[in-house]
């Protein structure tokens, strides 16, 4: 591990500017099922990111050219809120957003069992209300506990965690400052069961070691968050769990 | 179209016997509103922000600030812009893309209430700073989250919510009053009294207050009026297809302003609280 | 072959339910060979179950997905020449021609079918046929099978619908009898109702919300019992009052 004392982004002791350590992801909660209309939903935030998702699924494709005959489409739109970022953002979609919802939708792509509902589509909805750095892996990680909540059949959850570099250093979870002023940023995701990688991009500079040691932090990192969303799943049901009485199974 | 935006003939003539009996189908009275929850100050990254959960209708808006040049043929006015995006988030029936109609004119009609109302100040100097050069340019973006029916009125809550709880940067202005500084330290967005909605639904010959999601299906027309706390009427929108009577909307006329006293008193409860709140409690 | 869950654990897509050979699956799961060795995942939001050597998971969320033999709740939303589009819900449209619904012969240059079933209109039919390749057919000739005129229209979650029937329908016989009421229930997820007066009206509506949400507990038909009988009584105490 290096001690790069001059980077602006460590203090003295080597802790991050927000008293973190390395290792150590900003305060994470979630839950599910928080919106009326939607068919899954789920509300999740991540440091002072705020993110809502919204899925809607399978149903009816429109317009019908372009359904597949052989399984359901997935539609992820990733947006950006006006006011959740320091400089007022245009309501119309950048290029990031598209980027990102593709990148998403094909982290999903990888999970669901399309090919039980052809013709239809699965949409996806996010919006990040608050933003502070890592909304991507957020952004999946919300999706991921969206589609469980609507029913839709999935191989596993997709769980994500971006790693970077500060101060030569490699550290979990960038808040928006250490992205913007640290030496890089490597956003993943994974299913955490199988381990298997769904989505993986960097920005900046790493050494072939550095992305294999930010893999393993991930991996950490994203075990983690896991037991978060495994969490938030249960906790929704054991509410009504502690109204009702343990008594032998009666029917069904 | 989407199957959702179809009511469905048995719900429309459920609802239509009900009112023939003079009951709603959730058991408001004809001119009772349902519940209302405004949480202010949500959204760190905006320098004002509201969300309003009214009955099953939940809304987010947020006031975002620029220091800016006027527009030239209002040099000495604060500017301010009201924007709603009617999200795909909010209902199986909406579509994703830019705003369509429907959305254009209810953020024209939120509008029109808060910039007729008067309520925020645009001449005053703290939202003029220097004259013809550099004005506060407020932009107030409004999402809908989930659509229970009747947008309009949650919708310009949030608005009013959003900028009762905004702060601006304090401005030092140099010597030659040619340029502005913005400081650290914030102050509230002026601002004198407050403006609220009220929308009425009209179904065959029935007119309900507040209609929720299936009356705004079933509705054949709709009166909305923004009115201030010093009861001034000062935008009024008739929409759909149906018509009112003189008569009818005279006394929409005297029950608004009723109604309209509950809505501003919540303003004044959840303005300036400074206090942070958690959008859906976990 | 080893079970390594509980009976009715609530599981979430991505856990591992058994592992081994000669293992049968139920719904809710699926099958997946790593290192030699078979495990079965569950793909839902569930609860786990091991019954006759079938391993699955009973869904606690999900869309309907049609059934041959299914009684379900529509609401036409498109008329064409002789047929109708029929919402079900979920990503299928059904099919329903207008053979399926009148007895006589129908002449298409003289009539109009939407004089028999308008859009909008809510109809109790049965799937016919269905296969994922093809929109599922429906019917309305069958007992019970037509167009609904009257009643409170209500939706649910479609996996809740064989809590809310209940083992040989007691759940649904407990409700109707309890409140005189009658209750047509779509698989589909769509349910009509229809009381003497609003107050019962609500009642049902408040109970079946009650068992959807309380679905994956156990002792329920005897908590919605009681449920019924205390707001029962809270209804005939307030109405002694208002005399």
């Amino acid at each position: 591990m290096n001690n790069n004392k001059q980077s602006p982004l460590l203090l003295e002791d080597g802790r991050r500017l927000d008293g973190r350590q390395f290792n150590e992801l900003r305060p994470i909660s979630m839950s599910t099922g928080v919106l009326e209309r939607a068919d899954g939903s789920c509300y999740l935030t991540w440091g002072n990111n705020k993110i809502i998702c919204a899925v809607y699924g399978p149903r009816e494709l429109h317009p019908k050219h372009l359904a597949r005959p052989d399984r359901a489409i997935v539609r992820v739109e990733y947006r950006l809120a006006t006011f959740s970022v320091g400089e007022r953002k245009s309501p119309a979609p950048r290029r990031r957003e598209y980027e990102l919802s593709k990148i998403i939708a094909e982290s999903i792509n990888s999970i669901i069992f399309l090919e039980k509902f052809p013709n239809g589509t699965v949409d996806v909805f996010i919006t990040v209300l608050d933003a502070d750095g890592g909304t991507r892996c957020a952004a999946l990680t919300a999706a991921s506990l969206g589609l469980a909540d609507a029913g839709i059949p999935m191989r596993g959850l997709v769980t994500g965690c971006a790693v970077g570099k500060i101060g030569d250093n490699i550290v979990v979870d960038l808040s928006d400052v250490e992205d913007k002023e640290g030496q890089g940023d490597m956003p993943v995701a994974m299913i955490y069961n199988t381990g298997e990688i769904t989505l993986l991009q960097c920005d900046g500079k790493f050494t072939t070691n550095d992305v294999k040691e930010g893999l393993k932090l991930a991996k950490e990192a994203i075990h983690d968050v896991y037991q978060m969303q495994r969490k938030a799943v249960i906790a929704k049901y054991s509410k009504i769990e502690e109204l009702s009485k343990d008594t032998n199974d009666e029917e069904e | 179209m989407r199957s959702e935006q179809i009511l469905g003939n048995l719900e429309r003539k459920h609802l239509t016997d009900l009112l023939a009996k003079g009951k709603r189908v959730d058991s408001r009275d004809f001119m009772e509103v349902r519940p209302i929850e405004i949480l202010p100050n949500v959204i760190k990254k905006a320098e004002g922000s509201a969300m309003v959960k009214w009955g099953k209708t939940v809304i987010l808006a947020g006031v975002k600030t620029t220091l800016g040049t006027p527009f030239p043929d209002t040099p000495n006015d604060g500017v301010i812009t009201v924007n709603i995006e009617i999200s795909p988030i909010s209902s199986p029936a909406h579509e994703s893309g830019p705003p369509g109609p429907e959305a254009v004119e209810i953020a024209r009609v939120v509008d029109r209430g808060i910039r007729e109302s008067k309520v925020i100040p645009m001449k005053d100097p703290r939202l003029c700073v220097i004259p013809g050069k550099k004005v506060w340019i407020l932009f107030v973006d409004i999402y809908v989250l989930d659509d229970g029916g009747n947008i309009i009125d949650a919708a310009a809550l949030a608005a009013m919510a959003a900028l009762a709880n905004t702060r601006l940067k304090k401005v030092e202005i140099d010597e030659e009053g040619e340029d502005a500084t913005l400081l650290e330290e914030t102050e509230p967005l002026p601002r004198n009294g407050s403006v609220a909605s009220m929308t009425y639904a009209k179904i065959n010959d029935y007119i309900v207050y507040d209609p929720n999601l299936n009356e705004d299906r079933a509705k054949n027309a709709r009166f909305s009026l923004a009115i201030t706390n010093e009861g001034i009427v000062c935008s009024m929108q008739k929409g759909e297809s149906g018509v009112f009577t003189e008569n009818e909307i005279e006394t929409l006329l005297d029950q608004a302003s009723i109604h309209v006293k509950r809505l501003n008193d919540l303003i004044e409860q959840t303005s300036q609280t400074g206090e942070f709140n958690e959008m859906f409690s976990i | 072959m080893s079970i390594l869950v509980e009976r009715n654990q609530l599981v979430i897509p991505g856990e591992i339910i058994a592992r081994g050979s000669g293992l049968k699956t139920a719904g809710g799961v699926y099958r997946r060979e790593i290192n030699n060795q078979t495990e079965i995942v569950a793909s839902m939001i569930g609860l786990a179950q091991v019954r006759n050597d079938r391993v699955g998971v009973v869904p606690l969320e999900g869309c309907y997905i049609p059934l041959e033999g299914d009684i379900i709740i529509g609401k036409i939303t498109r008329v064409g020449i002789t047929s109708w589009n029929v919402d079900i819900r979920g990503p299928y449209v059904g099919m329903l021609r207008v053979g399926n619904v009148i007895d006589r012969d129908f002449d298409s240059l003289r009539e109009s079918i939407d004089r028999i079933l308008q859009i909008g209109d809510i109809i109790k039919a049965e799937i016919t046929y269905f296969d994922r390749t093809r929109d599922p057919v429906l019917t309305l000739h069958g007992r019970g099978l037509r167009k609904l005129t009257s009643g409170r229209l209500i939706e649910v979650d479609p996996v809740k619908i064989p809590r809310i029937i209940g083992k040989k329908g007691s759940m649904i016989q407990l409700l109707k009898n309890m409140t005189g009421s009658q209750i047509n229930v779509g698989q589909n997820g769509r349910i009509v109702l229809k009381a003497n007066n609003i107050d019962l009206e609500n009642l049902v509506e408040r109970a079946i919300r009650k068992i959807e949400a309380e679905a994956h507990t156990s002792g329920l038909t005897d908590r919605i019992r009681d449920y019924l009988e205390k707001e029962k009584e809270r209804l005939s105490n307030r109405s002694n009052k208002d005399e």
